[in-house]
Order: C-alpha cells, then structure tokens, then sequence
C-alpha cells in the first residue's frame, strides 16, 4: 500500500496536468452556451467568441515555439496571416463545389493548415540555425515580409478557374466579364463568407489541445524540451536538433494557419496590415502572461486579456492605457523577487502573531513555539525569499 | 544623377536609423534587453520639439534642447520604474515589460495629443543645396542629418574609448559582476546608458520628422523597429555596426522603392537582413560567442 498510494498520486497529478487544459476548455464552452441561449451575454461578447478562439489556438500553439521549444518568435501573425488569406481564398473559390457550409469551413481551415505549415517549413529552415535574439528578429523580417507580399498579391476566379497576379492590378488578370476578385492588393479580402462559429471554434481549440499536449508528452516532445534545457547536452546524446526543432515550428505554424482562416472568416473584410508584428506581439503577451510552456495558462490569458479590453469600454479612451498598466504591473509582481516574497513574509507574519510568538526576537524562535510541520515550512520559505532578496539587493545596490 | 540622388537620401535615411540604432544597441550591450519603447520615446522627443517651435514658436535649438532634456528624463525614468525592478528576472519578461511600456507611452500620446497627424516644420527651413547647375540637389535637412550622424558617432566613439564614464559603460556590459567588484556603480552606468539612448532617440525624432514631416502617436514604431533590425544587422550590442547597419538599410531601402518596388521596399530590407544573418550569424560586426559546454 505503501508504494501504490503515492504512484497514484503521481499518476493524479499527471494526468490533472493533461487534461485540465480540455476541462477548462470543455467547462467555458458550456457555460458561454448556455449563457448565449438564455440570452445573457452582451451582443459585443458575443463578437468576440471566434476570435478569443482562434487567439487561444494562436497563444497555445505559439506556446509550443516560445515555452516548449524555448526560442523566441516575433511573427506568429505572419502564420496566421497566411492562414486567413489561404483558407478564405480555399472557400470562395469552394462555394459551388462544397455547398455545405460546415464541410467548406473545414476544408478551408485545413488548406490555411496545410499553406501555413509549408510557410514555417521553408522559414524555419533558414530561421532555426540561429541563436536568441537573432532567431527573433529573423522571425519578425519574416513576418513583415509575409504581410508586404500579401499586400502586392492579386487572386481571382471565373469560369476559367483562378487568375493569380504579383505586384499587378486586378485588371491585368484579364478575367472574364463574370469574375469575382478574392484578394485585392492592399485592400485585401471583401465578401467574405461568414462560415467561422463558436462551435467550429471550440472544436478547433479541442484539436489543437490534443496535438499540442500529445506532442509534449511524446517521445518527440521530450527530445523538444531537451533541446530547450541544454541544447549542446542533447545533441551529444544524438538528438537531431533540426528535426526536432523544425517539428515544433511547422506544428505551431500549421495551427496557426488554421487559426488565421477561424479568425478571417468571422469578419467580413480583411486586410494584410492587419496581421502585422503588434498582431505577433500580442500573441506573444498571451503566452508570457500565461506562462511560458502551461497551456492552460496561455488558454485563459488569451480569453481575459481579448475579454479586458472590451471590459473597460466605459473607460473608453482610457482602456488600452489602463491595458498597459496593467500589462506592466502585472509584469513586475511576478517577475520581481522583492514582490514575490510578499505573501510568504505576510504568511510568516500571519502564524507569528496567531501562534502568539510575535514578541520573540527571531525567526528560529517561532519554529520552536510552534511544533506544526507547517510553520516550519513557511518559515523555511520566508527565510528562502530573505535570503533572495539580499542577494539581489547586493547585486543590485552599489 | 538619379542615382546619386538617391544615394544621398539613403544616407540621410539611413543616419537617422543609425541614430535610433544606436540607442537600442547600447541599451542591448549593457542591460542585455531590447528596449521596444525606444521607438516610442523617439515619439515623444518629436511631440516635444513640435510643440516648443510651433505653438510657443521657440527657436529651433530651444526645441531640441528641450527635446533631448524632455526624453532623457522619460528615458531614466522607464528604466527605474519598469526595467531595474526586473534585473533579475528572465529575458522575455523585460521584453514584454518594455513592450507594455511602448504600449503605455503610445496611448497616453493619442489621449494628450489626439490620433491627429501633425505636420512638423523642418527645423532648418524647407530650403536646398543645389549641385551641377542644379541637377542634384540636396536638402538642407538631409545634410544637417548626416552631419549630426558624423557628429554623434565621433562624440560617441571618444566617449566610450576615453572617458571614467565610457570606459565603466564597456565594463558592465563586458561583465556586470566583475565590474562591481572594481568599484564601478552598474546601476548609475546603466542609467547613464539609458539617458544617452534617450538622448539621441531625442535628436533622431527631430530629423526623422524633420525630413518625413508628419507627426502621429505612431510615428516612432516602423522606424524603430527598422532601426532594431539596423542594430542587429550591423551586430546588436556594437556601436560602429548600428552605425554602419542604419545606413546600409537606409540605402538599401531607398534603391528597393526607387529601382525595384515601392511596395515591396520593406520586404526588400527584411530579406537583405536575413540573408546576411545566414552568411554571419551574428551581423556584421558582432562578436562570435564560443560556446563552452
């Protein structure tokens, strides 16, 4: 008995760390339905059920290059931005072959998948043999790049089939008199369908849960986070760096892709500018936020921080301030060791003055008055955070 | 002709990204961090100086003065509030840190000063340097920019090579730890580092809409991301290769919108800079860092 209860537990708790993501997933789901069928839910919410799911499959899936993987990228959007322009030209151009609209959708997203997935291929390869903040700024350029050549592509379709122009007008495609232009230019896709639901949205966070946390959990995913701890230790126990690394980056590119088209085809115009590197950044924001490889933190950092926003509406030109603020202190409360050793001091303090020892001179004399296992812990932690906070107190104050 | 002209405005373009480059590259060699509210403070100075030459209509040095005064106190102050706080912690926690505060800057310009776009006078007058009986000509502002980029970059140099203060900026961002072991105050230098970079992202705003003459709360964000590109193209964290990564991308970006496409001059620069990191993976003058296991 001994050595089964604690395997259980273990076995708890792993299994608590896989599927916590899906149960949180699952639980919002409901609760958002039910809530919208009883009428309960502000017509703005409303709007923005697709896009906090399609911003929750972009943090998680960036969460897999940036927390998994452990290399930085700054242009997760241009991903994204192939995606919507892929996906959305698939379903124009599918209306008469694909009547149903469910049917339409998913072959859409799955060619966004399958065009963003051979985007990441082919920048990945250049981009992964860089290091840091080099890898970073390389995935930006990228990123840009993308978004100017969206911005000169010119698609359109008639009877012929479709017409594709580079740095052209529409004109010069010369189409018949019947032709329906997709993508203009800068001014991007006008007329889009209408296919993107809160269902389809669920269903696509819920696939890409089951890639992401059976990637991690694989063989494949643990070969990923030894390349993040220690890159020289796991190739000299012969794992393949490119494979491995190129494996995360077209997973996470590909969801992205899908993601885009979600996004794109719950607006009914969209322009290449759109998804530029503020577009990345924000993504970026999500998965810090949620903290960097924990899925579920990245799923609820992208709901609240796409929900915030259009929560503090009534301040209204004040609210992408108050966004920054809090941006800012939220930052600086988790990352600074003087501010993260505030609840266990307050902790120490607590159980000093309910244990009554409060008069005695130190922290040692505490442990003795108080025979609990636990005050000893805490005291344990209090002393841990002293001891961090002198060390960079020295390290910071000349 | 043609070319030459266009050579000349790549310049000119190119010093200002040299100038913003710079402040982001020192910033980087010190504190280790990208600084992405750079680009806004550069913002900032410009709002300065428009107010000081056009509403109150001060001389033009009055408004660089107060400019440069204006952003170096914004510059120190990021760094106390936001950025010393977080010495410790991980990279990208100061990085999203520094992007709330670009966030933070940005929205506070659009409340104070509206979305309006403001048309910013140049401060040397509209006026040019006519060539070849007139078939080049280069404008005042062009000039004055290239020789403020020579100006700085000497000024620059002899700070750091000669003086208590430059050679304690070299140091810290050498070894921080050792450095405080000499006796060197990291975080005095790392202020002083700061309100350089401020400075000078003071003086670049002035020329950049001196010479591109509209002013809004985004003016700073494309340039300061294209000099964040100059800074690593040239090798993040080296003062000659901001300098020399600015005005490549300056020049390189005004022959892509002159002979290739205007559309696609971005693009252009963006693939310049990824094919030079392939060739050397830390830009043009940056150290190679040998790895030890």
């Amino acid at each position: 008995m001994s050595v089964v209860v604690p395997k259980l537990q273990q076995l708890a708790r792993k299994n608590l760390r896989t599927f916590l993501p899906y149960a949180v997933v699952i639980v919002a789901f409901v609760v958002v339905s039910v809530l919208a069928n009883g009428g309960n839910i502000s017509a703005t919410l409303r709007g923005q059920l697709v896009p906090i799911c399609a911003y929750v499959v972009l943090a998680v899936s960036l969460n897999l290059t940036v927390g998994v993987l452990g290399e930085l990228s700054l242009g997760h959007a241009g991903f994204m931005s192939v995606g919507a322009f892929s996906g959305v030209t698939a379903c124009i151009a599918l209306s008469d072959t694909i009547p149903s609209q469910g049917l339409r959708l998913v072959v859409g997203m799955i060619i966004a998948a399958i065009c963003a997935g051979i985007a990441g291929f082919l920048i990945g390869i250049p981009v992964l043999r860089l290091r840091g903040d080099y890898l970073a700024i390389v995935t930006l350029a990228f990123g840009e790049i993308i978004k100017n050549v969206i911005n000169c592509l010119t698609i359109g379709k008639d009877s012929n089939g479709l017409h594709f122009g580079f740095l052209t007008t529409v004109q010069d495609l010369g189409m018949e008199a019947d032709a329906r232009v997709i993508i203009n230019g800068p001014i991007g896709i006008s007329n889009i369908p209408r296919l993107s639901t809160f269902t389809a949205g669920f269903i696509l966070i819920l696939v890409t849960l089951f890639i992401v946390i059976n990637l991690v959990n694989s063989k494949s995913g643990r070969a990923i986070m030894a390349l993040r701890d220690n890159r020289i230790a796991a190739e000299s126990v012969g794992i393949p760096v490119t494979r491995y690394k190129l494996m995360a980056f077209v997973t996470s590119a590909t969801l992205a892709g899908a993601a885009g088209a979600l996004y794109a085809m719950n607006f009914s115009t969209i322009v290449a500018t759109k998804f530029n590197f503020n577009t990345s950044i924000l993504i970026l924001v999500y998965v810090v936020l949620g903290g960097l490889g924990n899925i579920t933190g990245s799923i609820i950092a992208a709901t609240v921080l796409t929900v915030l926003p259009e929560m503090l509406r009534e301040f209204n030109d004040y609210r992408m301030l108050i966004y920054a603020i809090v941006l800012i202190l939220v930052m600086l409360a988790t990352n600074n060791a003087s501010v993260k050793a505030l609840p266990a001091q307050a902790k120490a303090w607590f159980s000093r003055v309910v244990t009554g020892s409060s008069g005695s001179p130190g922290g040692d004399a505490s442990i003795e008055a108080d025979p609990r296992p636990d005050a000893t812990v805490v005291d344990h932690d209090n002393q841990d955070a002293d001891e961090q906070d002198d060390v960079s107190e020295v390290i910071l104050d000349v | 002709m043609a070319f030459l002209s266009h050579l000349i405005s790549g310049v000119s373009l190119g010093s200002i990204y040299a100038i913003i480059a710079l402040g982001y590259t020192m910033v980087y060699g010190i504190a280790k961090m990208l600084n992405f509210a750079h680009g806004d403070v550069i913002m900032v100075g410009a709002y300065s100086c428009f107010f000081m030459v056009s509403r109150y209509e001060l001389p033009a040095v009055v408004g660089v003065v107060v400019a440069m005064v204006v952003c170096t106190i914004l510059g120190v102050t990021i760094e106390r509030l936001a950025y010393r706080p977080l010495r410790q912690a991980p990279a990208l926690a100061v990085l999203i840190t520094a992007i709330g505060v670009s966030y933070f800057l940005q929205n506070s310009a659009l409340l104070l000063w509206t979305s309006n776009p403001k048309v910013f006078p140049s401060i040397v007058g509209n006026g040019s340097l006519k060539l070849f009986d007139g078939q080049l000509s280069i404008s005042y502002t062009a000039l004055l920019t290239v020789v403020t980029c020579i100006i700085i970059m000497m000024a620059l140099t002899w700070f750091t090579s000669k003086t208590r203060m430059g050679k304690a900026m070299r140091a810290v961002s050498e070894d921080k730890g050792a450095a405080q072991l000499m006796g060197i105050n990291v975080n005095a230098t790392i202020s002083m580092v700061f309100a350089i970079g401020s400075a000078l992202a003071a003086i670049a705003g002035i020329l950049l809409c001196s010479a591109y003459p509209t002013l809004s709360p985004t003016t700073g964000s494309m340039p300061g991301i294209k000099a964040f590109t100059a800074a690593v193209f040239g090798g993040i964290g080296s003062i000659p290769g901001a300098m020399i990564g600015g005005i490549l991308l300056g020049v390189i970006e005004i022959f892509g919108k002159a002979y290739i496409s205007t559309q696609l001059s971005d693009a252009i620069v963006f693939l310049v800079l990824i094919v030079v990191l392939l060739v050397r993976p830390t830009g043009l003058l940056g150290k190679s860092v040998q790895e030890k296991v």
